[in-house]
């Protein structure tokens, strides 16, 4: 996020794209709704009718994967009726004109044959979002879960940079990551092309830097393989060994069958996991992990605040602390890993990560610190780009509409699209076994048009198939209209529900991310 | 020395010959209720709540009293038991004042620990309850006879130390009580005031005056201390709370004599900030007395200061 | 922001001009019971415990919706204001169970503080008393309305905090009620669960179902660290008895304030879940069996080891956790490159 969780209610104007924010993040929700309570605009760009959809002063219910062409169009009516920020475009931004050309022939008509909303509401939020003093854009994975992710990000940026609604308290573009730490996991390098800190591998003084640190005499320069490549590779038989901490790939990714194939591929499979998880039942050996209240530790939230974890009981069983597997690994093959406590780690990680370099365990006990954090008398950064951004100048980023790589067509009609639910979590790991969270929400169910179910003869808690080019999955069937005709929605929480059967591993060529939020599929009452 | 085996809720444990179910569950880390049990004094049997079931025995036997032997079988949370131990409690509080909102045991109190533990929220039954006045006669112990629950354990703890004996049950039937000689306050009998019976009280009829209205036990915290009056090496607690030093009261009797009044106000004097003026009996009343009589050094402190000054 | 002068209990104490007296008083450290305030919510006045005696006005006005004024004289515990608030507790605990024996939230009850605090012995022979089932159909939250003192924090909280309104004042007299829309169960209404009502309930009226059944309060000890689920990093408390955790509660957190959502409160079972893995498992003839710390890992390092020296550092990967801690990430990154000898390091930061 550009600005912190409780800026959000300090904004006159609110753009929500791609977020169930009340249902996947009940907290931030908290912030959206007090914005509300205090009398900002908020508008919802959602496939479906979500929760917060029905909080929304307007909700333009878009055709999955069309935002390009609905940004595009705001731009478009912002610089026709001379909304933009003049100022801020001039002193802080760069290749504003070959913006300005391409969004030119996205007029708000255009527009709205793609996304199926009306032109005139292109237009009056396009004017609420320009003139608002404060707007902030929310996004998560309905923004970016599409082959065109990372070009829908740059839209979204675009937007922000064109209004000067970015490098201000509660203005900016604001994604609300999904996972208690995946924020801290992008920031430790756990990714192919960096390092800590995002420093590249490709850098030859990083290399250095860290190479000297961890007394070793060079480390890999070559970018890594992402997921979906990782997954590819050992389909392939390229990857031959591979280490999993504590994820589950298999119900997580898109084409689950490809993935357990690909597992099932490798010569040597390890798993360090809470759980025994769909993923570990494919593992050679599964090593018994802490949970969160069982080890010591900081977690990074989507506002970059880093925060304490803290030990309050000891692991159950002969369980360990991840940390401390990891050390003992590293030991007997040869490369010492020997740290007394977890302050020394996070102290190891400041002295090589200059936007965490001014925290410590000590300072965390005050409370968290958003990075960056350059020293230790710094207070942590609220919002940033405040003066310029990282690279300077801010970047437009033309982009263009493409279409989903999977549309619907005659034998499977409908799209599917994929999110979380209020009681639930990922793929239900830990919220399937809490002893109240599933027995309150026990049973998933494909959220399915009543003018769609009445054509296909479906009913009520019918128990139906849905069926994709890849796989197939039972599941009951609840009549709504949350979801528009032609779209049916699930979630990924329910192992017996197994949706990421029939998802699509089409992938974001930039970010690699799969195309969960469409795919075609057909459904059908099952005998 | 001959050893038993015997299997309590499945777990084998091998105790000497002449041990307690009660014991032999404790070694086995099984947990027992009890109410009137103390290991100081055992073998009084008299509370029940320590039944099992020990199948080919009749009824549910009390653990406190009965021997191991080879092979028994034990349960100690068998339905029967369970039901056992409810109806008990269930008897004991429909005489027992519904008084935990503002009782100073509230929270280290043995009834509530295990009518919590069983779910037995009220009395079951009504009748006729115990009114006796609240016995303040002193200005070390406050008696409540209406939440004694005739566990015996303050009798039995007096009365090791023959020539204090102070207390016994009194009376019949309903009227069974907790008396000193010809029922009088504990302010008119021959109490030393040790406070040996206030350390066993399992529920809230004996309580330190000293602690009474300065805060709940949960707010309390604790520190263990030893007696250097004598060579006995009683155990006191000091207690603070917020911080301060509020009270010291003792905790468990060494070996001889054990605990006194003499101690723990010498303990007052040393811990406490502020310990509050000492009293004692002169005649019928008691007087604020000097902290050198009350320690007995009205002969010695002279001498010391004289010396030194 | 200009400050005003006046005098509690005998202090000179200054306050900013618009503040209530409760908070001049709580700033100078004089404490001030309370029911029904609380200060993220909007002031209700209801209770009148927090009265007290101002020179010059009418009665004993509600410290908490009276603003501080110039030169005014405040008696925080003069015996008016005793007496009003022992007539107030005796009140409320005529029409209260007297249910400490076995309440979960004993030890932890502001009904109970103040009764204590001011001598107020439960009324025996009050006169008539609700009886409402107690609410318990939910995995969640037990409500227990017998209990409640109508103080209204749970509305606010609803309304305020979590802006859902599930819940108001309902009925009227003797009778008033909170209840949900038509007065059903919370599992029947839109209720999410947060439990952010429970959270500030100063009594036993709403209570957590696993957690008060598994501990007195005085039994818990409490760790304050960070959610585990989504990514917005919510502060909490861990309570834990017998070295368990037994249930979750609210602190005050730097993004969610005592807020939480229902898997953040309610959803901390798995952490004793039998199905915890708890040994290191190695697959022999295509089942698992147990095996020690020291067969597992070096099992794990020869095999890794093998790979590598046979098809090269590139024929291995690994995913990292989005749920493990930074330094855990760390390491691994840092195992990855330095002792693998490979990039291929990912985590499902897409998914």
């Amino acid at each position: 996020m550009t600005n912190s969780i409780k800026e959000i209610a300090g904004a006159d104007f609110i753009l929500a794209i791609g977020t169930n924010t009340t249902e996947s993040h009940p907290i931030i929700g908290l912030q959206v709704k007090k914005a509300r309570r205090n009398g900002s605009t908020l508008v919802v760009v959602d496939p479906r009718r979500t929760e917060v959809a029905e909080l929304a002063d307007l909700h333009l219910q878009i055709k999955s994967g069309s935002d390009i062409a609905l940004l595009n169009a705001m731009a478009h009516v912002i610089i026709e009726e001379k909304l933009w920020n003049k100022d801020f475009v001039n002193g802080r931004t760069e290749n504003f004109e070959a913006f300005k050309e391409t969004v030119k022939r996205y007029t708000p008509e255009f527009a709205s044959e793609i996304t199926g909303v009306p032109a005139e509401t292109i237009r009056e939020v396009a004017r609420g979002y320009a003139k608002a003093n404060n707007a902030t854009i929310l996004y998560t994975m309905g923004l970016t879960q599409h082959i065109c992710g990372t070009h829908n990000v740059f839209a979204v940026a675009n937007l922000a940079m064109l209004c000067g609604h970015i490098g201000k308290p509660n203005s900016g573009v604001n994604p609300l990551r999904g996972q208690n730490n995946v924020q801290g996991a992008c920031d430790m390098g756990a990714l192919p092309a960096v390092l800590t800190g995002y420093q590249p591998v490709t850098a030859d003084e990083v290399r250095a830097k860290f190479a000297k640190a961890w007394q070793v005499d060079e480390l890999p320069a070559k970018p890594g393989l992402t997921v979906g490549e990782i997954m590819e590779g050992a389909a392939e038989g390229r990857i031959k060994g591979m280490y999993i901490m504590g994820e589950n790939p298999v119900l997580s990714d898109p084409d689950a069958d490809h993935v357990i194939h690909a597992l099932s591929n490798l010569d040597f499979l390890v798993v360090q996991d809470i759980f025994l998880t769909e993923t570990a039942q494919l593992a050679d050996v599964v090593l018994p992990a802490a949970s969160f209240a069982e080890k010591d530790g900081t977690f990074t939230n989507t506002e970059r605040r880093v925060q304490r974890v803290r030990k309050a009981i000891n692991p159950v069983g002969e369980a360990k602390a991840d940390w401390e597997i990891i050390c003992a690994v590293s030991s007997a093959m040869g490369y010492a890993m020997k740290y007394a406590s977890v302050s020394n780690i996070f102290d190891e990680i400041a002295s090589l990560t200059p936007s965490y370099a001014g925290i410590s365990y000590s300072r965390l006990e005050e409370g968290g610190i958003q990075w960056p954090c350059p020293s230790a008398e710094h207070t942590g950064t609220p919002y940033l780009h405040k003066d310029k951004f990282v690279r300077g100048l801010g970047k437009f980023n033309p982009v263009e509409y493409i279409p989903p790589a999977e549309q619907p067509d005659e034998e499977y009609p409908l799209v599917l699209t994929t999110g979380r639910r209020h009681f639930h979590y990922h793929t239900g790991t830990m919220t399937q076994r809490t002893g109240a969270l599933e027995v309150y929400y026990g049973t998933e169910y494909l959220e399915i048009n009543p003018v769609d179910a009445s054509a296909l003869g479906i009913a009520e808690d019918d128990m139906v198939l849905v069926k994709s080019r890849r796989g197939e999955v039972r599941v009951k069937a609840r009549l709504t209209d949350v979801v528009p005709r032609g779209v049916v929605f699930t979630s990924f929480h329910f192992p017996d529900v197994a949706i990421n059967k029939l998802t699509n591993a089409a992938v974001d060529p930039l970010a690699k991310i799969p195309e969960l939020k469409v795919c075609a599929v057909k459904v059908e009452k099952a005998s | 020395m001959s050893y038993v085996t015997l299997t309590i809720n499945g777990i084998k444990v091998t105790v000497p010959r002449g041990t307690t179910v009660l014991d032999a569950a404790r070694e086995a880390g099984v947990f027992i209720p009890t109410l009137c049990h103390d290991p100081d004094f055992p073998h009084f049997g008299a509370c029940r709540l320590c039944v099992v079931e020990i199948p080919g025995m009749r009824n549910l036997p009390a653990s406190c009293v009965t021997e191991a032997a080879d092979g028994m079988e034990v349960y100690t949370e068998s339905p029967a038991v369970v039901e056992a131990r409810k109806t008990i409690l269930e008897l004991l509080l429909a005489n027992h004042p519904q008084d935990c909102l503002t009782c100073e045991k509230n929270g280290d109190c043995r009834l509530q620990d295990y009518a919590f533990r069983y779910g037995v929220k009220e009395a079951g039954f009504q009748g006729e309850r115990k009114n006796y006045p609240l016995d303040d006669s002193n200005p070390y112990i406050i008696r409540d006879a209406n939440k004694c629950i005739l566990c015996g354990r303050c009798v039995r703890t007096c009365n090791a130390i023959p020539e204090r004996s102070v207390i016994d049950f009194g009376y019949r039937g309903f009227n069974t009580k907790i008396v000193t000689a010809m029922d009088t306050p504990l302010g008119e009998s021959d109490c030393v005031y040790c406070g040996r019976c206030v350390t066993v009280c399992p529920v809230g009829a004996l309580i330190w005056k000293s602690l009474a209205g300065k805060g709940r036990v949960w707010e309390f915290n604790k520190e263990e201390v030893t007696c250097t009056f004598c060579e006995s090496g009683c155990l006191f607690e000091v207690v603070s709370k917020g911080g301060k030093n509020i009270a010291v009261v003792p905790k468990a009797p060494g070996t001889g004599r054990p605990l006194c009044l003499k101690g723990r106000l010498g303990l007052e004097l040393k811990y406490l900030d502020d310990p509050p003026a000492p009293q004692l009996k002169k005649g019928d009343t008691f007087v604020e007395v000097s902290w050198s009589e009350a320690l007995g050094l009205q002969e010695i402190l002279p001498k010391l200061t004289g010396k030194n000054g | 922001m200009s400050d005003v002068r006046l005098t509690i209990n005998g202090r000179e104490v200054t306050a900013p001009k618009g503040s209530t007296v409760l908070e001049a008083a709580t700033r100078a450290g004089i404490f001030i019971p309370t029911l029904c305030h609380d200060p993220e919510l909007t002031s209700f006045g209801a209770c009148r415990m927090c009265v007290v005696e101002i020179k010059g006005m009418r009665n004993l006005p509600a410290s908490c919706v009276t603003e501080v004024a110039d030169g005014m004289v405040v008696e925080t515990d003069s015996p008016a204001v005793v007496e009003a608030r022992k007539t107030i507790l005796e009140l409320l605990l005529a029409n209260h169970p007297a249910d400490c024996l076995t309440c979960g939230r004993n030890g932890d009850c502001r009904l109970q503080d103040y009764a204590y605090m001011y001598g107020v012995k439960s009324e025996p022979f009050g006169g008539e008393k609700h009886n409402y089932p107690v609410e318990d159909d939910n995995p969640f939250i037990i409500r227990d309305m017998n209990k409640c003192i109508l103080c209204g924090k749970c509305v606010r909280a609803c309304a305020e905090i979590q802006g859902k309104n599930i819940i108001d004042f309902a009925y009227r007299g003797f009778d008033a009620k909170v209840a949900t829309a038509m007065d059903v169960p919370l599992s029947d209404s839109e209720c999410v669960f947060c439990g952010n009502c429970v959270a500030v309930c100063p009594v036993g009226a709403l209570q957590e179902k696993a957690l008060r059944s598994a501990a007195r309060t005085w039994e818990v000890k409490k760790v304050k660290t960070t959610c585990p689920y989504c990514g917005t990093g919510c502060s909490l408390e861990l309570n834990v008895k017998d070295d368990r955790v037994v249930g979750v509660t609210s602190c005050q957190g730097d993004v969610n304030g005592r807020a939480l959502c229902v898997k953040g409160r309610f959803g901390f079972g798995f952490i004793h879940h039998p199905d915890r893995l708890q040994k290191p498992l190695v697959k022999k003839n295509g089942t698992f069996v147990e095996a020690s710390w020291e067969e597992a890992i070096n099992l794990v390092a020869e095999k890794l080891q093998d790979i590598k020296e046979h098809h090269g550092s590139d024929a291995l990967a690994v995913l990292s956790s989005a749920r493990c801690t930074n330094e855990e990430n760390y390491l691994m990154q840092k195992f990855t490159r330095v002792v693998l000898g490979t990039n291929n390091i990912d985590h499902c930061a897409r998914l």
